[in-house]
């Protein structure tokens, strides 16, 4: 039996490139396991198998003609929000559960071009919107180190299944958290970058000025493979930046000694698990060890994330998800009898409940004679919280905290109560508010269940970020523990 | 904050949302909650701010020259509508 499944995304372009393998073996062993174990976990709402071949054969002959790059032949599986031309691509949504793209997402485009290989679409919260993979019209995503508990949202099927190894890399979206809580939960690497750094185009629109494409791997190298193909300038997204792409994998390495971390006070102080904060504060003796300063930081508006992300997300959901209307694309409403029913009932009967809750939320905030107390509202608070941001940066190179204040919780748990729900994201709502890029890495395991250890870092410093993540996982094996099941 | 009946039933309607009788209690619950929630906002000394709607610094919309920049492909696109004749998206009669 091969163990491809073991190893990392820059262990398998070895092997690919050494002839060891072909892509086509590769691809038919996750293929494989995709087929037997996909059925407990619900991670993926579509399999592309034969497109996957197709495209392995045209890998191999790739590498066989020496005109191979790093990512040729490597399989992944892309979040279902990525529009892949001709498939199906529903964003966890009865809305969507016939819409087959007419393009590819530039993410897709890109990885593609750089010869990466389609297994299939991840699931995830319908829309995004969710923390633990439950509000997906496909029904919830099972946590691969424990079946009875959520695997994080809103990229849960990209997270349950690299955890549960039936791919070895996922890409994912973060608009509050949806890449980095997950990964906590099911101990992956999760990176956020810099808002603009990836292109949107053909990523499904959630919160605009939120949304950002990145991935979950097995390492922080595997994360720096995919994003230096990822990122990049596009004129297809009108905030894409045009900004050079560093050579990520060239700066892994960079010594930690004399890097100043500073730890989020409020972080520590907040709702936070005391198990869990042991765990990552275990982590950050290991940075010391590798000659890291420490020091307290305190970003007094943070604690207003939360609040101001329920504002500033809603109202741009409800705007973007207006598109929704029966009419060019996604779910319609039998025998509609005017134009408004077919608009409502069509919308009614496409969105599920909590997407229908942040729609309605959103639209409350822009109203007439309320738009001030809200939204404009939220946004000086947004800046706030932004400045608080840039000011650590001042003195610090990074700052630490958890990624979540629990590790993974029951399925069923926090379904009744919206509040409790949007607290998951209370560490991570911070970094997509400023912008910035940020990371969760495995930490440890507490009663059998991962814990993620979150960075951030200052706009466009994923190098730095990266590296920070790798210093620590030369020196510890948490990023390699597998869920028992899944070896 | 607390919301009626007919606040959610209005908002419903804004956002074009089809929602069921045995639904409007549930979101009048959660939405109050929510609005609750987020009034912790009023706690920040907001005075001198300036509101913040992108979140990098210097960031202007690109503009693009007003030039044909696609092919047309409404036949693909076309494919995904419920209702389509002679290339044009079918919805029920607006004017009598």
């Amino acid at each position: 039996m091969t163990d491809f499944h073991h190893q990392t995304l820059a262990e398998l372009s070895a092997g690919l490139k050494a002839r060891r393998f072909s892509s086509v073996e590769l691809t038919r062993h996750f293929l494989a396991r995709i087929e037997r174990l996909n059925g407990e976990l619900n991670a993926l709402i579509t399999v592309t198998g034969e497109q996957a071949l197709a495209a392995a054969a045209r890998a191999d002959q790739q590498l066989a003609a020496g005109n191979a790059g790093p990512l040729t032949g490597l399989p992944i599986v892309h979040k279902d929000i990525f529009c892949t031309d001709g498939v199906l691509t529903t964003c966890g949504s009865r809305m969507l559960s016939n819409f087959v793209a007419p393009y590819d997402a530039t993410v897709v485009e890109r990885l593609s071009q750089a010869g990466v290989i389609m297994l299939g679409k991840a699931n995830m919260d319908e829309f995004a919107m969710g923390s633990s993979n439950e509000t997906s019209w496909y029904g919830p995503v099972k946590n691969p180190w424990n079946l009875k508990k959520v695997p994080g949202g809103s990229s849960g099927g990209s997270a349950a299944a690299v955890a549960a190894r039936i791919a070895p890399a996922a890409t994912g979206t973060d608009t509050g958290g949806s890449i980095r809580q997950p990964a906590a939960l099911t101990s992956l690497t999760g990176l956020k970058p810099t808002y603009g750094r990836v292109s949107r185009y053909g990523m499904i629109a959630f919160a605009s000025s939120l949304d950002q494409a990145g991935t979950l791997t097995l390492s922080a190298q595997d994360s720096a493979m995919l994003l230096g193909a990822m990122a990049g300038f596009d004129p297809r997204d009108s905030t894409s930046v045009d900004a050079p792409v560093p050579d990520y994998l060239a700066t892994l390495d960079q010594p930690l000694a004399g890097l100043k971390i500073g730890l989020l006070k409020e972080f520590f102080d907040q709702g936070l698990d005391e198990a869990n904060g042991k765990l990552v504060r275990d982590a950050l003796k290991v940075y010391e060890t590798l000659g890291a300063k420490l020091v307290e930081v305190s970003l007094p508006n943070l604690p207003l994330s939360v609040p101001t992300y329920y504002v500033v997300a809603p109202a741009e959901c409800s705007s973007n998800l207006s598109r929704f209307d029966g009419v060019r694309f996604g779910h319609r409403c039998e025998n509609p009898h005017d134009l408004l029913d077919l608009y409502k009932r069509s919308r009614g009967e496409g969105f599920g409940a909590e997407v229908k809750r942040r729609i309605m939320t959103g639209t409350y905030v822009l109203s007439a004679g309320y738009y001030d107390a809200y939204y404009l509202r939220a946004q000086k608070v947004r800046r706030l919280i932004t400045d608080d941001f840039a000011q650590a940066f001042q003195s610090v190179d990074v700052l630490m905290g958890p990624t979540s204040p629990t590790p993974a919780f029951d399925i069923g748990a926090k379904v009744d109560d919206p509040i409790t729900m949007y607290l998951n994201d209370i560490y991570t709502i911070g970094a997509n508010l400023a912008g910035l890029p940020a990371m969760s890495i495995p930490c440890g395991l507490l009663d059998g269940l991962p814990v993620g250890l979150q960075i951030i870092g200052p706009h466009f410093s994923e190098g730095r970020l990266l590296s920070v993540a790798h210093g620590y996982q030369r020196e510890t094996q948490w990023h390699r523990q597998i869920p028992q099941g899944y070896e | 904050m607390s919301l009626t009946r007919k606040d959610v039933e209005n908002i419903a309607h804004l956002a074009r949302l089809a929602i069921t009788e045995a639904e409007t209690p549930v979101y009048v619950d959660s939405l109050s909650k929510i609005l609750s929630f987020v009034e912790q906002l009023n706690t920040a000394d907001t005075k001198q701010v300036e509101p913040m709607a992108h979140p990098l610094k210097d960031q202007v919309q690109r503009l693009r020259a007003d030039q044909v920049a696609d092919v047309d492909q409404h036949h693909k696109y076309q494919r995904n509508a419920a209702r389509v004749e002679a290339g044009l998206y079918l919805v029920p009669k607006v004017i009598e």
